[in-house]
């Protein structure tokens, strides 16, 4: 049974449902979208009691005003763009329950960029090739394939076991800065670029300029030269992959990368470390480290950890 | 020959095949991809096949990066040996050229000194190897057009070019799967659908098969796009 559970008020700057994206078609050139801070929306979702991959709503910097239609309890993780339930503060990373009447309001950015608001019994959308992931340039997923507008009405699915004041542990909490260090497994083609470029591209602060989206961050910092080309055959480009056009600026691919790509890509982001990057506002600096393999799959398993951790609890 | 590998982060890698575009790479490629798809390893979410290289992507809980490395080389010396050669397919592409919805074909015609249906003629008497998807949703890189209806590209691209139009950009042809702008230059236009992300197979084509233009009359069209519009249109494909 589905049910309305807000009106849109206010759409804010973008608003969109996402999951865990689209993924299992990208041979065919379907993009994988979905939540630029999966961490976030996974815990988002077991907070209220919900399998972790449903659908939430990705609030960018500025936050929507959602009216509430009917009783739910909801949960918001991420960035703190200052949420409110009534003219008061609302918490974060724990579950709570909304009155019919009551708005959900967001403020100021104060640490992060990206919100994920689920509610018990996840949203009522329709699936597109298996994902309710938005993506907004093919007009697929989510509601419409398009962005939150003022009046739309967000429906939500019927649910028992809805529980409320279930938080998260505050050590695991992430902390959001301004200046991120993140990790990096080199490659593949690092033997494409001058053997300076890569001490430069380790040891150099690079800042996020405005030219950044859920597609990509393009980065501004000492110039990291090819051998001979920047170009390659095109091929299939991951999540965080790191790639440097000719004018030697890189590029890190976010959620809405294109499936395939034509630059020479000098590293890859490790998953762990994508949600600080998606936290991370323009003119935000970045530092790269790189990491091998093991460590890097070590870390991906911690991160598995907390979240698996949470979800014994609820199911 | 030993298999040639790049980890892409903590949950990808990438398998090479060769360094240059073939369709001797890009069938290496296909067969490996069919491997993976029987073998059903634990783990592995997706691949992605492209000109050169597979990449791979896994979940490192469900197996890890030196597992799945050992698994992937047990499969590359199968391919080695030579497995039995799934053939490829070809698909046919029913297309109407010229028209309103190919106001680019004399222009093609006159700038290789050709007669229109000449054009038609070469553009539609050739299997074309679908090398890889992407750029958008369903869109075919395809090799081997000739040369002799090669034209550059539109100097003003259009602002909106329909799903299903078929045209050339230099020595390249393609479909376009959904409406965007381009600058290609449009012959023809196809009433099938390579993208439909309400159908149950949202995308029509896959790589590592070849694609073939089939001529059709105005009276054709109309009556194969009512019977895409009902869900009853299948592709023809046989095997190459």
């Amino acid at each position: 049974m589905s049910k309305k559970l807000f009106q849109v008020i206010k759409p804010g700057l973008m608003t969109t449902f996402q999951d865990l994206g689209r993924t299992g078609y990208q041979e065919y050139g379907v993009v994988v979208a979905g939540a630029m801070d999966d961490f976030s929306l996974q815990i988002a979702n077991l907070l209220v009691g919900n399998q972790r991959n449903l659908a939430g709503l990705e609030v960018t910097m500025m936050g929507p005003v959602l009216k509430v239609l009917e009783d739910a309890v909801i949960a918001i993780t991420g960035g703190n763009l200052s949420p409110r339930v009534n003219g008061q503060p609302a918490p974060m990373w724990k579950s709570f329950a909304v009155k019919e009447g009551q708005l959900i309001e967001f403020g100021q950015p104060l640490e992060g960029i990206r919100s994920y608001i689920s509610v018990a019994g996840g949203f009522d959308l329709p699936a597109v090739m298996g994902s309710n992931s938005t993506y907004l340039k093919a007009k697929i997923g989510g509601l419409n394939g398009r962005a939150l507008e003022k009046e739309d009405i967000l429906y939500g699915n019927e649910n028992v076991q809805a529980v409320t004041g279930r938080s998260l542990h505050y050590d695991e909490i992430p902390k959001y800065h301004k200046e991120v260090a993140v990790r990096v497994v080199l490659g593949p083609h690092q033997d494409a670029f001058a053997d300076e470029a890569i001490k430069t591209f380790l040891s150099s602060n690079y800042e996020i300029t405005p030219q950044s989206d859920r597609m990509g961050y393009r980065l501004k910092g000492p110039e990291l030269t090819h051998k001979t080309t920047a170009d390659i055959i095109s091929e299939a480009i991951p999540l965080g992959g790191i790639q440097v056009p000719a004018n030697g600026q890189p590029i890190i691919l976010m959620a809405d990368r294109q499936t395939t790509g034509g630059y020479t890509r000098i590293a890859t982001v490790i998953s762990t470390d994508i949600p600080l990057l998606a936290q991370a506002a323009p003119g935000a600096h970045i530092r790269f480290k790189e990491v091998g393999m093991d460590e890097a799959q070590e870390l991906y398993f911690k991160k598995q950890k907390i979240v698996s951790v949470l979800e014994k609890i609820i199911l | 020959m030993k298999l040639t590998y790049h980890p892409l982060g903590d949950t990808g890698i990438q398998l090479v095949f060769g360094q240059t575009i073939s369709e001797e790479t890009n069938q290496k490629i296909r067969l490996f991809a069919e491997l993976l798809k029987a073998e059903q390893i634990e783990g592995i979410i997706e691949w992605v096949p492209a000109y050169t290289t597979l990449s791979i992507f896994y979940r490192p809980d469900k197996i890890r990066y030196q597992a799945l490395l050992e698994q992937l080389e047990r499969l590359y010396e199968n391919i080695q040996g030579g497995v039995a050669d799934a053939a490829s397919l070809v698909y046919e592409i029913p297309t109407y050229y010229g028209g309103e919805t190919g106001p680019d074909l004399n222009f093609v015609a006159d700038h290789n000194g050709l007669s229109v249906d000449d054009v038609i003629r070469i553009h539609s008497s050739q299997d074309y190897l679908i090398y890889m998807m992407g750029f958008v949703p369903g869109f075919p890189y395809l090799g081997g057009m000739s040369e002799e209806i090669a034209t550059p590209r539109r100097r003003d691209p259009r602002p909106k070019i329909a799903a299903g139009s078929v045209g050339i950009a230099g020595s390249q042809t393609g479909v376009y799967p959904l409406e965007t702008p381009g600058g290609w230059q449009l012959i023809g236009q196809t009433p099938v659908k390579l993208y439909d992300p309400e159908r149950e197979q949202p995308i029509l084509l896959t790589s590592g098969h070849y694609l073939r233009f089939v001529p059709i009359s105005k009276n054709e069209y109309d009556s194969i796009a009512e019977a895409v519009r009902l869900g009853e249109y299948k592709i023809n494909s046989k095997r190459k």
